[in-house]
């Protein structure tokens, strides 16, 4: 250890990077690999029709995704309303 | 009903050989009747770290083909009674495993009444490596404490939970084992090593064993006689605590601690 690292604190330990790198890259490969469960285009479908008869979207403008964090398994829905001035 | 367990990891290099020839050792050890099939082909090694190689005649391939028959093929061990060595082909290739041809070696294994068959995988995701963990009924996921190594792990598991016989066919899952090799506590201490505790969490496979970092496994492979033989040493006795906890006895995780060395070890060394 440097004299400079020795009074100016350490850098963090580099099992703990790992770690953190590692948990990352693990959730968002796991998430790549599992097949999209086949209700979501359905539902995204089904969300346009609902909200195009009260705002003006198109299919593109509504994303539908499913995703994990931690335990828990997170449906997100992405509506992008159009703009209020056209 | 023999059982089939495959030995893998994604990487190359993190131990599924060494661990693969202990720990078939220690169940034909525990009165088993035993083989370990080695599925690198091209590339084989599990005869020489068994010390074999100079008996191999016949090998996995040429059962395959109908050249020679499993009884002409197999080679009994030299220390063990209930131990045989399914030896890889070295001139051929991968592609001439056959999942028909895999199937049929293990079903007549099993006639032949094995208890327990310990498939070999090479490293990688290819063919040799899906023929060696297709017909698994447990697998142990060898991985060592380091970043690609953990990653290939996981990778490996995903193969395991689509496109094994029993994923396929929508049995019941192939039982996961997670085995740490090359786990050096001293490191671990320091900060510098993923802990065995973090790749567990990491991989969420529960733990079979933890194998300490030493000199010795090269000792073994040198001899050509399996880590798990040694006398006095670490590697030896946590395979036989690996292969007891297989064996769903209870043992507590050793060598996973890092003493510091007293002031006499110190001064006169000593490992």
């Amino acid at each position: 250890m440097s004299l400079l690292t020795y009074f100016f604190g350490s850098k963090p330990k580099t099992a703990s990077v790992a770690k953190e790198r590692l948990s990352l890259l693990i959730a968002h490969e796991r998430s790549a690999n599992q097949p999209t469960p086949d209700f979501l285009p359905a539902l995204q479908r089904e969300l346009i029709e609902v909200i195009s008869k009260y705002v003006n979207v198109s299919a593109d403008d509504i994303q539908v995704q499913l995703g994990k964090r931690d335990n828990y398994e997170i449906l997100e829905v992405d509506i992008t309303l159009p703009d209020q001035s056209k | 009903m023999a059982r089939v367990i495959v030995v893998t990891s994604g990487k190359g290099g993190v131990g599924k050989t060494t661990t693969s020839a202990s720990f078939s050792t220690g169940l034909a050890l525990r009165g088993f009747k035993t083989a370990v099939i080695d599925f690198d082909v091209g590339l084989r090694n599990l005869d020489l770290i068994m010390g074999c190689e100079r008996r191999v005649v016949y090998d996995l391939v040429n059962v395959i083909n109908g050249e020679a028959n499993l009884n002409q093929a197999l080679i009994k061990d030299k220390h063990c009674e209930n131990l045989f060595v399914l030896p890889a082909s070295q001139t051929r290739d991968k592609d001439a495993l056959s999942e028909e041809g895999v199937e049929k070696v293990l079903k007549e294994l099993e006639h032949m009444g094995f208890d327990y068959i310990v498939c070999d995988s090479p490293a990688g995701i290819e063919r040799g490596a899906v023929m060696a963990l297709t017909f698994a009924d447990e697998a142990i996921v060898v991985s060592n404490p380091e970043v690609s190594s953990v990653r290939d792990s996981d990778r490996i598991l995903g193969i395991l939970q689509s496109k094994s016989r029993r994923a396929v066919e929508g049995r019941e899952a192939v039982k996961e084992h997670l085995l740490i090799t090359r786990y050096a506590p001293k490191r671990v201490e320091e900060g510098e090593m993923l802990s065995y505790k973090d790749v567990h969490e990491l991989l969420r496979v529960p733990l079979l064993g933890v194998i300490p970092e030493s000199d010795d496994v090269l000792q073994a492979s040198n001899q050509g006689s399996p880590a798990i033989h040694l006398k006095d040493s670490d590697v030896a006795t946590a395979y036989q605590d690996v292969v007891a906890r297989f064996l769903d006895e209870d043992r507590p995780l050793r060598f996973v601690n890092y003493e510091k060395p007293g002031l006499l070890k110190r001064i006169f060394g000593g490992k």
